[in-house]
């Protein structure tokens, strides 16, 4: 313990970081914090938390909905920041991390999306709006699925990674032009809850679903990132290993 | 030897794109047919309610538009791959810049003129009235035409060296092309049946900023989309 603690005060506090960070024990008991806080903030948001005076229990869908959606949009940002640094300086690194967040945009976002609509039936009476928002929404998660079966049909890693890249950065210059389009097409606007419209009792148990489902997606990020980029190093030394460059020379 | 610049190699490129389409003009035949065959079976489709069919004309019609629009495209990068013609472009060098802008402009152009062959076969399936000014209606079309050839020739060069890009192409095309759809169609819909509150000009303009985004980020995205 002592020389692990030496070791970590040599070596400069980035490194230090980053060596704790990739401590088994520490990211073991990460994953143990995160289940932790995920049971305490379902709780909190099942029992504590008042129904709503009109909705009823229904409401309580909220919990996992908004949070839901904050993360795929949270994901989708990530994706596009590392598709626009991927074009300035080339790295497997960002390419993992890309295909990372954008694989779990589209997990959260259609999950939140279809918790969205299990409310929507009993609220608004149908699944399904033209609302705006709900309308981008929909369209940028067939857009990320149209992304990452561009992942799946592109063989050759560097040029899968520079075409990601591309299509990243055009789905996300369309998302505000999908929302005006939308909303000038069919105005039937939502009103946005902000914390001073709701109870405070509701703002506390959203506040814990939104940092449980924030752990949750570092957890599943990380997990996922590591996969990417073991696969990309795989695909680069050991080209054999997976049939890509050899069989794209012979097609073209 | 001198090169010519960004402009004059467009030209060009345009000119030899538009060339090597006349010369078999077997492209345009496919898309004229097909496009017809797709505009009878949205009337087949929703019945003979002639009210209904001419109320709904503007959407048929850029429907049949983008259906037309992916194997344009496809068929557009076919025709390169063939003999490493993109390669051979590359290697002379030409600017990648201008391959986008003479592909772009071609498939505009290709899908404009189809657009303005479709215009009189709408009249005549769906009895629509051309409310507004014929000008108008050119405008949108081929406002609407740019706005499927940017994001559509940037695409197509991606999906002609995967795998499946049949499917790719339009997975990928469809869901960006949304709100240049919902302009045009609303545009064209209202060049058909009148526009008593002028929202025209606010559908045009969303349709012009999407071009003008679309061109621009072509510009810049597609060198690094064909580079080796």
């Amino acid at each position: 313990m002592a020389a692990m603690l030496q070791r970590l005060w040599n070596s400069g506090p980035v490194r230090a970081v980053r060596a704790f960070a990739a401590h088994p024990l520490v990211q073991r008991s990460f994953v143990v914090l995160t289940l932790a806080v995920f049971a305490y903030a379902a709780w909190v948001g099942l029992t504590q938390a008042p129904p709503d005076r009109e909705m009823g229990d229904v409401q309580r869908i909220m919990y996992a909905h908004v949070p839901m959606v904050q993360m795929m949009l949270l994901a989708g940002t990530i994706t596009f920041v590392c598709s626009v640094l991927y074009l300035f300086r080339a790295s497997w690194k960002t390419d993992a991390l890309a295909e990372a967040s954008a694989e779990l945009a589209l997990v959260f976002g259609a999950i939140g999306t279809t918790l969205g609509s299990i409310w929507g039936r009993p609220t608004w009476g149908v699944y399904w709006a033209w609302d705006p928002r709900l309308t981008t929404v929909a369209i940028l998660l067939v857009a990320l699925a149209g992304y990452l079966a561009l992942r799946r049909f592109v063989d050759d890693p560097e040029r899968r990674a520079v075409w990601a890249a591309v299509t990243g950065i055009v789905i996300a210059v369309d998302v505000p032009i999908i929302y005006f389009s939308v909303k000038w097409w069919k105005s039937l606007h939502q009103v946005q809850s902000s914390p001073r419209t709701v109870d405070p009792q509701m703002v506390h148990a959203l506040r814990w679903n939104i940092t449980a489902f924030f752990l949750v997606f570092i957890v599943f990020l990380v997990v996922r990132y590591r996969i990417a980029l073991a696969a990309r190093v795989r695909e680069v030394t050991v080209p054999d290993a997976a049939p890509s460059r050899t069989t794209q020379a012979v097609a073209s | 030897m001198r090169l010519p610049g960004l402009v004059g190699s467009t030209w060009v490129l345009f000119r030899k794109d538009l060339l090597v389409e006349w010369r078999s003009r077997s492209r345009v035949n496919a898309l004229v047919f097909f496009s017809l065959a797709t505009l009878l079976l949205f009337s087949f489709a929703l019945g003979p309610d002639t009210a209904l069919l001419r109320r709904n004309a503007g959407g048929y019609l850029w429907l049949a538009l983008l259906l037309a629009s992916v194997l344009a495209l496809g068929e557009s990068f076919r025709v390169e791959r063939e003999n490493a013609a993109l390669e051979g472009l590359r290697l002379i060098p030409v600017d990648a810049r201008a391959i986008f802008l003479s592909k772009g402009l071609a498939n505009a152009v290709l899908l404009t003129a189809l657009g303005v062959l479709l215009v009189p076969v709408l009249v005549a399936l769906f009895d629509v009235r051309v409310v507004l000014s014929w000008g108008r209606l050119l405008t949108l079309v081929g406002l609407g035409c740019l706005a499927i050839a940017a994001p559509g020739t940037l695409y197509g060069a991606i999906a002609s060296h995967a795998r499946a890009r049949d499917v790719l192409l339009p997975l990928l095309l469809f869901p960006i092309l949304i709100p240049a759809l919902v302009a045009a169609a609303k545009g064209t819909t209202l060049v058909f049946e009148g526009d008593p509150m002028d929202q025209l000009p606010s559908w045009i303009s969303l349709l012009g900023s999407f071009d003008l985004l679309y061109w621009g980020l072509g510009v810049v995205l597609f060198p690094r989309v064909v580079e080796e």
